[in-house]
């Protein structure tokens, strides 16, 4: 039994309102208080919510950040991007882990802290990173680590460490129409009011805004398309879940300018006619949470949120944070509803798309964090100032995170159709050998392709611009992609369930340099079919590192190549070790030739 | 006399066939294409294989393998079939994807041989043989693929008679195997 005062866990389900919809939420406070989710925990929440254990149970395994067995007092996970390895993340963890006496994955024997990895945090420009209990601590070093394992030793609590090991600079480097200029809230509202809902969608169509997310679908059609539909309540969506290892751009944005990100969601609010809003705040960004409440907080006083807002009768909106638990499919529009809705983040089947059936099935918009800044500012500035800049199929400016092999990364916000080239100059990175844009299920780009431009005519992202120098090798990258998929999966779709583990596995094989060209010839036949087969975007992608890395960086992978027709997956003999140890065989019979 | 027309008899295809880390249960289904087995036999001759129980198998077209890897002894049959066989097939779930005998992949092999040797009903002083006759077991069932190269997957558990039948004329016939949806949909 959990003791009440260590959780209290009808005091959590009441604050969540009784509703099993608020799962994810639900298990995070118990999570928090309790340090894990113990499984007589589960039964007692079956009970609260009367709802069956097994379901509970989906939510609470699916998600990274829950587990049933204890992390101790102090759990830390370092993040795993390519770019934190390139930092040195590798034997800084391995020094956190001696300075602590343990190994990584295992609790330590005093029972005080537990070490592992996790997908990228959002802080590729303050590599490398981790999260201590949730809360990010960047640019790690070894003199912050000792810090760390000091405060870890003397048990301090959390609260009690000091806050320079939690400052997290923004890093613009390039400010542009939504992170340079000033904005006073309420004044696109006030716009939107006084110009009226058709106008704004006729502004916004103007403007050709499209989504910031990657996809780049058209805003002002979703929106005109979630107005018409029929539904008992509308539904304002914004999609924080920036998961994609490389990204950090909604981090800022949400940081500096959430006043921007929240009127853009009134607005939209304001034209769909929804009265609730929320935000899927991924959960590595938790530290971002009370600085958003407090946003919030403050609109709501000054009327820009709640009822009647700016003194309009009938004009009602509120927005609710809800915080995910580390899972990168929730970025997809249609698990992140799921997970909204307290279940696990699987993808749904799409059509019908979320501006019909969205959040509760009712009609939602989901955007990105950025297409609600730039909404706003189209409605205050109307669409023809938006349109000026960028090209004619991508208008207005773009948030680069610019992260890797270069002098100064950090927040580029440059206008669409720029140049790889540019950035790159701009970024210091002159000797640039390689660049992911848009993150792993983005493109690689090489050196021969840097006069390609950053538009959805061209290269589209959804901000990731991750830099390689010519020391660094290709091959790595991409096996570090693969693992990152591998984890990520959801394993609702067998191809991409078994695909991902099957691109791990042979990758891992290649680097263990047994690879052979057969290997090569099967990961393209898994792209095939995860390409046609998968059932979201996940599996579509996840085979693009490889693919592209293997056409413009064969050499990477060639010489990893022991044979050029076949070479077995694992050590033959070595396999057989096991069973001569039982046996005590060393007979002719019990070795194998590893040829 | 009227001169007869010289007929030539075409090759006929040598295949050989064996079950590794499997049930025989593909092998029943390969007899269960019953008497189609004689037009088979027009156009095919079996080489090693349990029907024929020929020990080591000589030059062959088609090699088929039921079965997953589990022990040395698979690998020593398994290189000789690729060193052999033109083209060689796993037939079956196990061999494709290591199938029920993978199940063991969860347990230590050391509680695998206590449990069977050390603790089982009926057993005293239990002591686990050491006799290099006996197939040594890896510490984990493979699929075949993970050990030599294979030519084609042939799915199900078993493959129905059908399938096997079609999938042995397309070959025989020279064609690409192509098996309809019917051929491998199970439920």
């Amino acid at each position: 039994m959990i003791e009440p005062d260590v959780c209290d866990l009808p005091g959590i389900v009441e604050r969540w309102g009784k509703d099993p919809a608020n799962m994810v939420q639900i298990l995070r406070d118990v999570q928090e208080s309790c340090g894990t989710i113990p499984s007589d925990t589960l039964d007692q929440l079956a009970r609260l919510l009367g709802v069956p254990r097994v379901r509970i149970e989906a939510t609470a395994s699916f998600y990274h950040f829950f587990h049933a067995e204890s992390h101790g007092a102090y759990e830390i996970l370092f993040s795993d991007n390519i770019i934190d390895h390139m930092a040195g993340k590798e034997a800084l963890k391995a020094y956190l882990c001696e300075r602590l006496w343990l190994e990584p994955r295992k609790l330590s024997e005093d029972g005080l802290v537990y070490v592992d990895d996790t997908a990228d945090i959002g802080l590729a420009d303050q590599a490398p990173s981790m999260l201590v209990n949730g809360h990010a601590v960047p640019s790690l070093d070894q003199t912050r680590l000792d810090l760390v394992a000091e405060l870890i030793r003397a048990k301090k609590p959390l609260a009690d460490w000091p806050p320079m090991l939690f400052e997290i600079p923004d890093n613009i480097r390039l400010a542009g129409p939504l992170t340079g200029d000033p904005f006073a809230p309420g004044a696109a509202l006030q716009a939107t009011l006084a110009r009226g809902s058709d106008a704004t969608l006729a502004e916004l169509d103007a403007a050709n805004l499209r989504g910031r997310g990657g996809a780049g679908f058209k805003t002002a059609t979703k929106w005109a398309s979630c107005r018409k539909a029929e539904g008992e309540a509308h539904y304002v969506v914004c999609n924080a879940d920036e998961g994609e290892p490389g990204t950090f751009k909604d981090r800022v944005l949400l940081n500096s300018h959430a006043d921007l990100v929240f009127e853009g969601m009134t607005v939209c609010a304001r034209v769909i006619g929804a009265k609730q809003g929320l935000i899927y705040l991924r959960g590595e960004y938790k530290n971002l949470l009370e600085k958003l409440q407090s946003v919030l907080a403050r609109r709501r006083e000054k009327g820009l949120l709640g009822n009647s807002i700016l003194g309009e009768a009938g004009v009602d909106f509120d927005i609710e944070i809800h915080l995910g638990a580390g899972a990168y499919i929730c970025g997809e529009e249609s698990a992140l509803i799921e997970s909204l809705e307290g279940k696990p983040g699987k993808p749904r089947n799409r059509p019908p798309f979320p501006d019909r059936c969205g959040y509760r099935n009712q009609p939602t918009v989901v955007n990105n964090v950025e297409t609600f800044a730039c909404a706003a500012r189209i409605a205050e500035r109307g669409g023809a100032a938006f349109a000026a800049l960028g090209t004619p199929q991508s208008t207005g400016s773009k948030l680069i995170s610019v992260s890797g092999d270069c002098e100064r990364p950090g927040i580029y916000e440059v206008p669409f159709g720029v140049t790889v080239q540019q950035i790159l100059i701009d970024c210091g990175a002159e000797d640039a050998h390689a660049v992911q844009v848009s993150g792993p299920s983005g493109t690689c780009i090489s050196y021969r392709e840097f006069d390609r431009r950053i538009a959805f005519e061209d290269l589209p992202t959804a901000g990731a611009f991750m830099v390689f120098s010519r020391e660094r090798d290709m091959f790595e990258v991409a096996r570090n992609f693969t693992h990152f998929f591998a984890h990520e999966s959801c394993g609702f779709c067998t191809p991409c369930r078994v695909g991902t583990s099957l691109l791990r596995n042979t990758m891992d094989k290649l680097a263990a340099g047994k690879g052979s060209a057969y290997d090569m010839n099967e990961m393209k036949n898994i792209m095939h079919i995860l390409r046609g087969m998968a059932h979201c975007g996940l599996g579509h992608t996840a085979a693009n590192p490889v693919v592209q890395t293997m056409e413009k960086f064969p050499d990477a992978y060639e010489r990893r190549l022991k044979k050029l027709d076949f070479e077995p997956a694992f050590d033959l003999d070595g396999a057989l070790q096991t069973a001569r140890l039982i046996t005590g065989r060393d007979d002719e019979w019990a070795h194998l030739a590893n040829d | 006399m009227t001169e007869q027309p010289i007929t030539i008899e075409p090759k006929k295809l040598r295949v050989a066939t064996c079950s590794l880390a499997g049930c025989f249960g593909c092998h029943m289904s390969l007899l269960d294409i019953d008497e189609k087995l004689f037009d088979l036999l027009k156009v095919v001759e079996f080489d090693r294989s349990p029907i024929t129980d020929i020990k080591h198998c000589g030059p062959c077209d088609i090699g088929i393998v039921e079965g997953g890897v589990c022990n040395a002894e698979n690998v020593h049959v398994l290189k000789e079939f690729r060193k052999n066989c033109k083209v060689l097939v796993a037939m079956g779930a196990c061999a494709i994807t290591g199938g029920v005998p993978a199940l063991r992949n969860n347990v230590d092999l050391w509680d695998c041989y206590q449990e069977v040797y050390h603790y089982g009903i009926g057993l005293e002083n239990g002591q686990i043989p050491n006799d290099p006759e006996l197939p040594l077991p890896f510490d984990r069932v493979h699929p075949i693929n993970e050990v030599v190269r294979i030519d084609y997957f042939l799915p199900g558990c078993p493959p129905s008679a059908d399938a096997i039948w079609k999938f042995l004329t397309d070959l025989a016939a020279g064609r690409e195997p192509k098996l309809d949806y019917d051929m491998v949909h199970y439920d």
